[in-house]
């Protein structure tokens, strides 16, 4: 499975727990139903969970039958879509979009407004999982959500860090593993809420330069800028890097495989990533994918998506039948750091280049 | 030996296949990618056919600069390395009986089948604190405590070295099976010891083939992006790196074509200012 944000290749361990969990998994069977919804989910363990676990379940309730298509990584998926688009087809008529690629779909017109009215359950999302046109259009529905947080290993750490401010301790010097890319490490925003009261010290370019400025005083902590997961995910359970950041369901999933790790909610909050879901302008079957999308907003299936894929539910706590167990395996009540995307569309050359000099130089 | 020289048209009609396939799958591809280089960015989207020198003004810094040279010095470095470990090795490898060659060259080409991903974290592994190469020397009492020995610019030499070998022996053997047995045994009656005929004698005779193989190794080393990921610190990483970065994370095409064909291009130099030195020596 891939996040959708960073076009990084998934952990096999949870896709290792997931073929645990529908050992007997049923194959996709195209029911003979009246209609068909192409929705497009990332390949991998994201399209076999939800092939398993939550599509034949809409199908069942809805009589609508979904053709699964597996997205490529990176903004390929995007790319394909607007220029099919332009021709007047829709690969997909659903997509899950990483929350960047959604808001360059919007800046092109590329998905079909939603009416909320015809979803009566979005009305239970937390209010960041709508997304809007500027002028307040719908452009997409949060669909799933994770959190990065900050993980240790608990042999070289008995004590738990409590702040994101343990990343610049000097007593930690070569002991981290951070993500290699600013867009999808999001350590500008920790740096922000961590240090100058919250993310939106990013807004002026003042502000950034002044996050990079406190950024780069982590360096010399800093073992290994990761890209691939799996090499910070072995390095973390042996303890050769004791520190870092990383994704909290994937590590729960190593803590409960016996392994010495933990994954830390900071006092400044873990950080919040997720996928939205977007209808393309060119799809024929709009009140389909209102059907779908309001299905999946249900806190029973978010609960369910939980529990079988390890996300984090995009509908508020109180709706949910979670146990507190179940709830702090893929969440947390402290308010997160929610990534500036808008800063990745606007200045995403600048901070790219910046973030560079920076680790490089 | 002095071949006809080609006198018709159906003379030249060998040429016609490998100069379709060079078409095909290098000069076409090769040509995309310079027009691409020109197109312009378009921040928040993807780009739009242009005619712009935007993408190689931002690769004329400092920065990218010092990147470049330390590609080059790397990948020099390394064919350096493999080429002095490899080429004494194949040299007492071509001695062998023939059945003993057989098993090593195999061994060889199993280690080719290995990508680089497992090369890289085989060799993470070996450089590792907790199950690394050290805890054997602390075992033996030669160092006091297991150290980590990767990310580092020697970690990324050793396994970029070590995935650049097993191609330069295969490189290197044919010449070394072919070569004249008589010049060494004419060296050894001349008074020669062993290490000195091969120093003297050996080396100087296939100059043109040690050279065409650094050659080789060195753009072998310059394409090599995982390692340099796997193995080295952010200072560690090489243009391929950024190029990498651009085209996939950044889905910023053209400024990734304007890096990869300055690559290309200042390693075409190199290449032809190295043959052009060894063909001035060898005409000396």
């Amino acid at each position: 499975m891939t996040r959708p944000n960073n076009g990084v290749s998934r952990r096999t361990i949870l896709a290792g727990g997931a073929a645990g969990l529908a050992a007997l998994g049923m194959p996709t069977i195209l029911r003979a139903a009246d209609k068909t919804l192409k929705v497009g989910v990332y390949g991998g363990f994201f399209k076999d969970s939800f092939d398993k676990h939550i599509f034949p379940e809409f199908t069942k309730a809805t009589g609508i039958a979904v053709e699964s298509i597996a997205e490529p990584t990176g903004e390929a998926w995007l790319v394909q879509l607007s220029q099919a688009a332009r021709a007047g087809v829709a690969p997909a008529d659903v997509s899950m979009m990483s929350q960047t690629a959604l808001l360059k779909g919007a800046a092109g017109e590329l998905w079909a407004p939603l009416d909320l009215a015809k979803m009566k359950n979005t009305a239970s999302l937390v209010e960041r999982f709508v997304n809007k046109y500027p002028d307040g259009r719908v452009a997409g529905i949060g669909a799933v959500s994770w959190y990065i947080t900050l993980v240790t290993n608990t042999k070289v750490f008995p004590e738990a860090p409590t702040s994101w401010a343990a990343l610049w301790d000097p007593a930690n010097k070569d002991k981290l593993g951070l993500l290699a890319l600013v867009s999808n490490s999001f350590l500008l925003e920790v740096t922000a809420a961590t240090f100058f009261g919250g993310t939106q010290a990013l807004d002026d370019e003042a502000g950034q330069l002044k996050a990079f400025e406190k950024l780069a005083e982590v360096k010399p902590n800093v073992k290994l800028w990761y890209r691939d997961e799996a090499q910070f995910e072995q390095a973390l359970k042996s303890g050769e890097i004791p520190m870092g950041q990383y994704y909290h369901d994937v590590t729960g999933l190593a803590a409960a495989d016996g392994h010495p790790v933990r994954s830390t909610f900071p006092k400044e909050g873990g950080i919040l990533d997720s996928g939205s879901w977007a209808v393309s302008r060119a799809s024929k079957a709009l009140d389909e994918a209102h059907v779908f999308i309001d299905y999946m907003c249900q806190p029973q299936i978010q609960a369910l998506m939980s529990r079988k894929v390890g996300t984090s539910p995009t509908v508020r706590r109180d709706l949910l039948d979670l146990t507190d167990a179940e709830f702090a395996a893929v969440s947390s009540d402290i308010p997160p750091i929610v990534p500036r995307y808008d800063l990745y569309l606007s200045r995403a050359d600048w901070l790219n280049q910046k973030w560079t000099e920076m680790i490089v130089g | 030996m002095t071949a006809a020289r080609p006198q018709r048209l159906q003379d030249y009609a060998p040429l016609v296949f490998p100069a379709l396939m060079l078409t095909v799958f290098f000069v076409v591809p090769f040509g995309i990618m310079v027009a691409i280089s020109f197109f312009r960015r378009v921040q928040g989207a993807f780009y739009e056919p242009d005619f712009v020198f935007d993408n190689y003004a931002r690769f004329l810094s400092a920065f990218f600069g010092q990147v470049l040279g330390f590609s080059l010095v790397l990948a020099t470095l390394v064919a350096l390395v493999a080429v002095t470990i490899a080429f004494p090795f194949t040299f007492l490898l071509a001695r062998l009986p023939r059945r003993w060659q057989v098993v090593w060259l195999v061994a060889l080409l199993s280690i080719v089948s290995l990508s680089e991903v497992i090369v890289g974290f085989a060799w993470s592994t070996l450089f590792s604190r907790t199950a690394g190469v050290t805890n054997i020397l602390v075992a033996l009492g030669l160092m006091s405590e297991p150290m980590s020995l990767s990310p580092s610019f020697g970690a990324l030499l050793t396994g970029l070295s070590y995935h650049a070998f097993p191609y330069t022996v295969l490189v290197l053997y044919p010449a070394l099976a072919r070569l004249d047995p008589t010049l060494m045994e004419a060296a050894r009656t001349l008074g020669a010891s062993p290490p000195r005929a091969f120093l003297t004698v050996v080396v100087p005779a296939l100059r043109n083939t040690i050279l065409a193989t650094m050659i080789m190794v060195f753009v072998f080393a310059l394409g090599s992006y995982l390692l340099p990921q796997l193995l080295g610190r952010p200072s560690n990483w090489t243009l391929s790196v950024l190029i990498t970065d651009q085209a996939i994370y950044q889905s910023n095409l053209p400024f990734a074509a304007a890096m990869a064909v300055f690559l290309v291009l200042v390693s075409l130099a190199l290449v032809g200012l190295s043959l052009l030195v060894g063909r001035k020596e060898a005409a000396q």
